[in-house]
């Protein structure tokens, strides 16, 4: 339970700062320092435990479905680790509290830190790999938002980015071979995993799993090649370059190499892959190091520099080794984090990091000056310090290594880079901190206040202590660790200074001897080196991502040209593959029904249609000839309908047509009447290509259901129409009553179609489109609107259409009809109204709202289907009798009358609804056209060119 | 039979008719109006939840006429919660929009009444037709909502959405119309037993209507090359109604679940699993093409729309495995990405109104009103998009990965959904960079508007808070999706639900 | 018969693609017009052809064509209507918007995207 609390009160922990900063920066840093010290007190009351070798653990399942469990645990490694953190955190938000200025949000800053020490300790303490996964993508991303802290400054957001692109990456290389080890073990608890050693190096999938995994732990700690991210992330506050980019973050690649050591280590692949990765990144790193002037680019390198020196050690595979690095990480945290801030001190001090405006330090600032002197000697690998004795042990190993059957490589590298590292530590010493003192410091500089120096000075400690005397202060720490790392009792380390005359002795002082020279050296090789291209990380690597925006670019803007024609075409041809595709995958076998003998007048028909379709593909830019030849195929259609037993069908697709020729031509009175030649013959070649392929598919599927039998359902609606129905246009019963539901979708889809419609044109009289209404030229079909006989005729007919409609209503349950015909001619009978008489008259006179019909309907017909509750039925559940009326006798009425009514109003509303509102635009149109008559025509060109069909400008 | 069942469709239908008839010029009364039938809406969604995790599907005979003749409703698990996932949306969307968007035009209450009318009824049926009956009804609707608030980009991008999607309804009835040429029938559970038994001569035909069918589906699903509405469309919407659209390419996804797992599913004989070949590719190719996007978009409302395309082809790519593990990810996936795309919409929406003329694009622009605090929402949506803990992102596509990793494509998968989220996170980071930290000098021109209201913000909060809720409690609600899946993958059980039964009550009764 | 419905119906399918891939809203609206008549003959023919059965009761008759499509494609010619009426006032709003009724979207830019009430 403990340990949980011990990451959950950081996580919570973390709101405390933005909520105390108002009582002032002290007290938000030591409310923040508190959290930290809340943790470390939970995690050091297991210290007795871990030491006497128990394990503590905490387990809560998450995503069992996964394997994915809220279970840490600390052994000796994790608890290393976290103590590590958590001291180090400590120290540095005391730090912070002096380094950041007042005019940076100290809150928002402590918070993110906070967060990331919450995740990191999440790291070393998961027992879950699934669950380590989750807290090692946490730090990318807290420490992105802690490099982005200065997000106003470009470097702090090029770093940020890089640095989360560049681990997050590796991140998801990590997921994967998690998912994969856990695959070959069996299992994501880490426990579990550390026993399996065996089968998973077994396994056929081990090398995948391997390099996933190695390709998460080096980008994290910047191993070559993947080492640029780490310098650039230096554009954070030094707090954050001393906490992640040098004690803590970039070590949890190295944790994790340590954490999978038992798992992973000791094979062949393991031993060529990272001991050679870490010798490479030590060398190379070392060597860029020593050129860099920033103080803090140098630490960044070298931090790169002892990262490949720890990655070598646990690369090498053996006990003894893995015990050096440990113990190399111990002493690197001691001695690079005070560096770091030493550095940031000098920044806040003297104004400048440029090592060649730098000197005599160590006489203007002489507490952080002997502070930053120790832990460079330690840096440097000077004797008595702990770095030194790392080192030694680090050198001891190499010097017995042979590699691919090399055994000088290892041996010869090493000692260079402990040369380059000694020499770099030289210059960050000689030439920064020793020698005279420049005259043209920003600002002069002196020892900053107690509380920024005192975390330095707490880090020097150990630095001499450990380096005095290793086998007392770390020999415990390290033995407990290593045995952790290395999955076996305690090994037998002996921590000493003095190991007598070793080989490793005599390279560690051919390197301080080398290191010095080198320095001496240093203006010469610089200039040699100059003389060399450099490739710049940072420029690859934006340069990278600027390429792969803009190829990006360049695809979408190719295939995403927002133009209908194409997406229509792309979307047919893929519909036409599918059923292609379909078809052919299927066996077929042609119909055997007898069919019909075509009769003359069907061929007379058919012969129009085809007539109809040639004349539109050929004439098309001819708009209103297209929509007479549209209306008549609708005509044909509706023959089509009746002549194959369909008079319902028949009638309303009449209707319907009837409708929508109008609305076509009330919109086409207002749109241009010609549609410009576009297109060259390629283009409509191609579309004719597409419709003729599309169109023989259709036909020919249509022909092969129409010549095969089959058995359906509709029996039953036949044999229960009347018994069932109480109707027997078995149709129209289906229609109110089977599938009663269908045409309650379809009458709303009708009512939202007239709603829509509606506020479509509603603001249409105001604005752009306004303006190209007052535009209008007068048209032909605008002279003389109202013609006499027209008014007259609609005016007597009205009563007659209506009656007409009422009784279409009434039969519709028995006869062709419906609610739906009959609304549609009751509309139409409106329609010629607004046609004849003009919007004005006739809205005038049009007592009743369309659009409360079009709700009422809806209502209605939605009534007539919960009604069916009262009576304990489902929805829409029918119900009819016969009542006897005088005069007419037996009258048959059945619910589903009401909801035909329904229906009749929906449509009435929507048709009204869609017509009055053109018809309101069209009067408008007219009084402009009127206006442009008496002269004075205001055009806008681009309306006038659309109305005669002209090109576009 | 609980008439509960077609409340969801009911419920919203009189909601509508009541504001377009009697409310038309009230809209501090549409709201009040509005919002309590959501609220109420969900209530019952909650409860038909908890119904169809008592056990087996449960049908709803409509006009009470035996299952294979008359049009029943299903509610299983997968129904409730597609209606669920529906009207808690919308709940929140509809709270969203009463701030300010609902009075750029007319009739927004009741269109987006219309629409949750449309999208319940689909995720409801049981009948291919009606299917497509809802279908048309959600679309229309959905027009409607696209095009509220006018303006030319809107209206063009409008018309090419409402052309295509009048293109796929046409194939829809293609489709329709040869299944029931071939097998005679329309109800889904009685299809699922007849398309079994369909004659050798009769399989190509029966599977190219499978096929078609499937295409309306991808369309609606934004599957590449079907997916070219999406970026127009849910980009020149407003941003209440790109929220609410999140939910609308899923009923694609359902659509795709429920037809190729029951109808045309593993037991369907010659015909199955006839999607399968098609889907996966697909759905790896939208991937693709979505990170394209992403990288590609000049301005938020893209970033939007493209990450909407990515997570539909993840979530297909989950769903294209068709086994009940990958399948309870893919729904786990589904509300996730519901949640995130509309909490991106209305988070862009946020930013565009606070920055005056730069609107949502890629630019530096001075500082604007909150940036702080949407800037660090952005951050959050980012990583749920993106799938980087500790939102629900991270743990939907680590299901979706650990759930594929026998499938033969797993490389294939494994690599897409990795490598894809490798460049959704350097398209987020150069976006949120850009827009959140690149801050110039001086100031918005114009009034800075929106700094006041509170309910937007809360309502982007509460969404986010939801994905948290998804990612903590994900043990549980894993446990629901696998059963869902179950349920899912045993046709047989929603066949004998459905046509076991007969007819419930006595013949209609005489007056 | 079956084979003029089938070729009748291939025609106008045919007819309603070419149209669709033009470049202009008008012989768009057109192409789906074309597109629904094609669809609603297809989807009767799908019960198949009959001469003299209407599915209207009368004592005494057996034989009825199948009522199922027809009420199907009664549907769908509703719905369809609907559909029209709406792009065409869809089309018809954007010209007198946008002065053109081409389709592309021309670099049109959306609206601002904001909740501001327009002065």
């Amino acid at each position: 339970m403990q340990l949980a609390l011990l990451v959950l009160i950081i996580f919570a922990g973390a709101i405390i700062p933005p909520l105390t900063i108002r009582a002032g920066r002290s007290i938000c840093t030591a409310a923040t320092a508190a959290v930290s010290l809340a943790a470390l007190a939970i995690l050091l009351s297991h210290a007795p435990a871990v030491y006497s070798g128990e394990v503590p653990r905490w387990r809560a399942e998450w995503v069992p479905q996964l394997g994915l469990s809220f279970s840490f645990f600390a052994d000796g490694l994790g608890f290393f680790f976290a103590a590590l953190i958590l001291v180090i955190g400590v120290l540095i938000i005391l730090y912070a509290r002096f380094y950041l200025s007042r005019e940076d949000p100290l809150g928002r800053f402590f918070a993110y830190l906070l967060l990331f020490q919450g995740s990191m300790v999440g790291i070393v303490l998961s027992d879950n790999i699934l669950l380590l996964l989750v807290f090692w993508e946490l730090t990318s991303l807290t420490s992105f938002l802690l490099i982005g802290y200065w997000s106003r400054q470009p470097e702090s957001r090029h770093g940020a980015r890089m640095a989360l692109i560049v681990t997050g990456g590796g991140g998801l290389a990590l997921i994967a071979g998690m998912l994969m080890l856990g695959q070959i073990a069996g299992s994501y608890e880490l426990t579990e995993i550390l026993q399996r050693g065996e089968q998973v190096k077994a396994s056929p999938l081990y090398l995948p799993t391997l390099l996933l995994i190695l390709g998460g732990a080096f980008t994290k700690s910047a191993q070559f090649p993947f080492h640029f991210w780490l310098p650039h992330a230096m554009a954070a506050p030094t707090p954050v370059s001393a906490y992640l980019h040098s004690a803590t973050m970039v070590k949890a690649g190295v944790f994790l190499m340590a954490r999978l050591w038992p798992v992973l280590a000791g094979t062949g692949e393991w031993f060529l892959i990272v001991s050679l990765t870490g010798l490479v990144t030590m060398v190379i790193a070392a060597w860029i190091a020593i050129f860099k002037d920033d103080l803090k680019q140098l630490l960044a390198f070298s931090t790169v520099s002892h990262l490949g020196f720890m990655t070598m050690l646990l690369g090498m595979g053996t006990r003894t080794a893995a015990v050096a690095a440990v113990f190399h990480i111990l002493n690197h945290a001691t001695f690079k984090a005070p560096l770091f801030m030493a550095a940031g001190i000098v920044d806040h001090e003297a104004g400048t990091r440029d090592i060649k405006r730098l000197g005599g330090l160590v006489t203007l600032m002489p507490i952080t000056g002997t502070l930053a002197l120790i832990a460079a000697a330690s840096m440097a690998g000077v004797p008595f310090l702990n770095g030194f004795l790392s080192k030694e042990m680090m050198l001891e190993e190499a010097a017995h290594t042979t590699y691919a059957g090399v055994p000088w490589l290892f041996p010869v590298l090493a000692t260079f880079g402990a040369l380059l590292s000694a020499a770099y530590s030289a210059r960050f010493v000689f030439h920064g901190f020793l020698g005279a003192a420049p005259h043209d410091y920003p600002h002069r500089p002196h020892d900053p206040p107690f509380g920024m120096w005192l975390p330095v000075a707490v880090l020097v400690v150990p630095v001499i202590a450990i380096g005095l005397l290793p086998a007392v202060f770390a020999g415990p720490v390290v033995a407990r660790t290593a045995s952790a790392v290395t999955g076996g009792e305690l090994p037998d380390l002996h921590l000493a200074i003095w190991h007598g005359f070793t080989p490793a002795l005599g390279m560690s002082l051919i390197a301080l001897a080398g290191g010095l020279l080198f320095l001496a050296a240093y203006a010469p090789v610089n200039a040699y080196r100059l003389r060399w291209p450099r490739p710049e990380a940072k420029r690859i690597f934006e340069g990278g991502i600027g390429l792969l925006v803009l190829a990006a670019r360049r695809v979408l803007d190719v295939t995403h040209t927002q133009s209908l024609p194409r997406y229509a075409g792309v979307i047919a041809l893929a519909v036409i593959g599918l059923g292609a595709f379909g078809f052919f995958n299927g066996t077929h076998e042609a119909g055997v029904r007898e069919s019909l003998p075509a009769s003359p007048l069907a061929l007379v028909v058919w012969l129009a249609l085809l007539l109809v379709c040639i004349t539109v593909v050929l004439r098309h830019h001819d708009r209103l000839l297209m929509l007479i030849l549209t209306s008549v195929v609708g005509l044909v259609v509706s023959l089509a309908f009746l002549q194959f037993s369909a008079p319902d069908l028949a009638l309303t697709q009449i209707s319907v047509e009837v409708v929508t020729t109008i609305l076509l031509l009330l919109a086409l009175n207002l749109l241009p009447k010609e549609t410009p030649r576009e297109s060259g013959f390629g283009l409509r070649f191609s579309r004719g290509v597409v419709g003729g392929i599309g169109g023989i598919g259709a036909g020919a599927l249509a022909y092969a259901v129409l010549t095969r039998g089959f058995e359906t359902i509709s029996q039953y609606h036949l044999d229960q129409s009347k018994p069932g129905g109480g109707g027997t246009n078995v149709v129209n019963v289906i229609l109110v009553d089977f599938r009663g539901y269908d045409t309650f979708g379809e009458i709303i889809v009708l009512g939202i179609a007239g709603v829509t419609i509606f506020a479509l044109l509603d603001n249409a009289l105001r604005g752009a489109a306004a303006r190209t209404l007052d535009a209008m030229l007068p048209t032909v079909e605008a002279k003389d609107a109202h013609p006499m006989m027209l008014l007259v005729a609609t005016r007597v007919l009205l009563p007659l259409v209506f009656t007409a409609g009422i009784y279409i209503l009434l039969r519709g349950h028995n006869l062709p009809g419906g609610g739906f015909i009959a609304g549609l001619i009751i509309a139409i009978a409106f329609i010629m109204q607004y046609i004849a008489s003009g919007y004005a008259w006739a809205h005038a006179r049009a007592r009743f709202d369309a659009q409360v019909m079009i709700g009422g309907g809806l209502a209605l017909a939605g009534l007539t289907g919960v009604a069916a509750w009262l009576f304990g039925r489902p929805f829409l559940t029918s119900t009819y009798g016969y009542v006897h009326l005088p005069v007419i006798g037996e009258f048959e009425l059945a619910s589903a009358m009401a909801f035909d009514l329904g229906v009749f109003f929906a449509v009435v509303g929507t048709v009204l609804v869609a017509l009055a509102t053109i018809s309101r635009v069209e009067a408008r149109a007219e009084r402009a056209m009127l206006h442009a008559e008496q002269g004075e025509p205001q055009l806008a060109p681009s309306v006038a060119r659309a109305q005669r069909g002209g090109p576009e400008a | 039979m609980s008439n509960w069942i077609i409340v969801p469709v009911v419920l919203p239908a009189f909601t509508a008719c009541f504001l377009v008839a009697a409310l038309r010029f009230q809209l501090r009364w549409q709201r009040a109006v509005s919002i309590v039938s959501t609220a109420m809406l969900f209530g019952v969604a909650i409860g038909l939840y908890v119904l169809a995790a008592a056990g087996e599907p449960r049908p709803y005979l409509l006009g009470n006429w035996p299952a294979p003749f008359g049009i029943v409703l299903v509610l299983d698990r997968l129904s409730a919660l597609m209606v669920l996932l529906t009207s808690g949306l919308a709940l929140l969307v509809v709270l969203y929009a009463s701030a300010g968007w609902d009075e750029k035009g007319r009739h927004f209450h009741a269109l987006f009444h219309f629409q949750l009318l449309g999208i319940n009824g689909a995720f409801l049926t049981g009948d291919v037709f009606n299917l497509f009956v809802f279908f048309e009804v959600l679309l229309i609707a959905s027009y409607g909502l696209m095009l509220h608030g006018g303006g030319p980009g809107r209206l063009k991008a409008g018309f090419q959405y409402v052309a295509i999607n009048l293109v796929a309804s046409t194939v829809f009835l293609f489709a329709v119309g040869l299944i029931y040429a071939v097998t005679g029938t329309l109800n889904m559970a009685d299809l699922a037993v007849k398309v079994g038994q369909v004659q050798a001569g009769d399989v190509a035909l029966l599977r190219t209507g499978a096929l078609l069918l499937f295409g309306v589906f991808a369309v609606k699903a934004a599957l590449v090359p079907l997916h070219w509405w999406l970026p127009m469309a849910y980009a020149a919407a407003p941003a209440p109604s790109a929220a609410l659209f999140a939910v609308m390419t899923k009923v694609g996804a359902y659509s795709i679940l429920r037809v190729y797992t029951l109808i045309f599913g593993a037991e369907a004989g010659p015909l199955a699993d006839a999607a399968a070949p098609i889907l996966l590719p697909a759905a790896l190719v939208t991937l693709a093409v979505g990170t394209i996007g992403v990288l590609a978009s000049r301005t938020l409302i893209e970033l939007a729309c493209y990450s909407v395309v990515t997570s539909m082809g993840t979530l297909l790519i989950a769903v294209g495995v068709f086994d009940a593990l990958s399948i309870s990810a893919a729904l786990y996936y589904l509300l996730h990405s519901t949640l995130v795309a509309a909490v991106l919409f209305l988070l862009v929406d946020l930013v565009a109104e606070r920055r005056g003329r730069f609107l949502g694009r890629l630019i530096p622009s001075p500082p604007f009103g909150h940036a702080l605090l949407l800037g660090g929402l952005f951050f959050l949506t980012a990583l749920a998009m993106v799938g980087l803990p500790p939102l629900s992102g991270f743990l939907g596509k680590l299901l979706i990965l650990d759930a594929t990793r026998d499938s033969p494509q797993s490389a294939a998968i494994w690599w897409a959904i990795l490598g894809t989220s490798l460049l959704l996170t350097v398209g987020f980071a150069r976006a949120g960079s850009v827009v959140f930290w690149k801050q110039g000098n001086g100031r918005i021109a114009g009034p800075r508007t929106g700094g006041t209201r509170v309910l937007p913000i809360s309502v982007v909060l509460v969404l986010l808070a939801l994905t948290a809720v998804l990612s903590i409690a994900a043990g549980p609600i894993m446990h629901e999706m696998n059963l869902t899946a179950e349920q899912l993958l045993d046709p047989a059980r929603y066949v004998r639900a459905v046509l076991g039964g007969g007819r419930a009550f006595a013949s209609a009764v005489e007056l | 018969m079956e084979l003029l419905v089938a070729s009748g119906i291939g025609m106008m399918t045919a007819v309603g693609i070419y149209l669709i891939l033009l470049r202009r809203a008008f012989p768009v609206v057109i192409g789906l017009s074309f597109l629904s008549y094609a669809v609603n003959v297809f989807l009767f023919a799908m019960g198949r052809l009959a001469i003299n059965r209407p599915p209207i009761l009368v004592d005494g008759v057996t034989e009825y064509t199948d009522p199922l499509p027809q009420a199907l494609v009664l549907t769908a010619i509703v719905i369809s209507f609907g559909m029209t009426a709406l792009i065409v006032v869809l089309s018809l709003r954007g010209f007198l918007e946008t002065g053109t009724d081409s389709v592309d979207l021309g670099g049109v830019e959306p609206r601002p995207r904001s909740g501001r009430k327009r002065p």
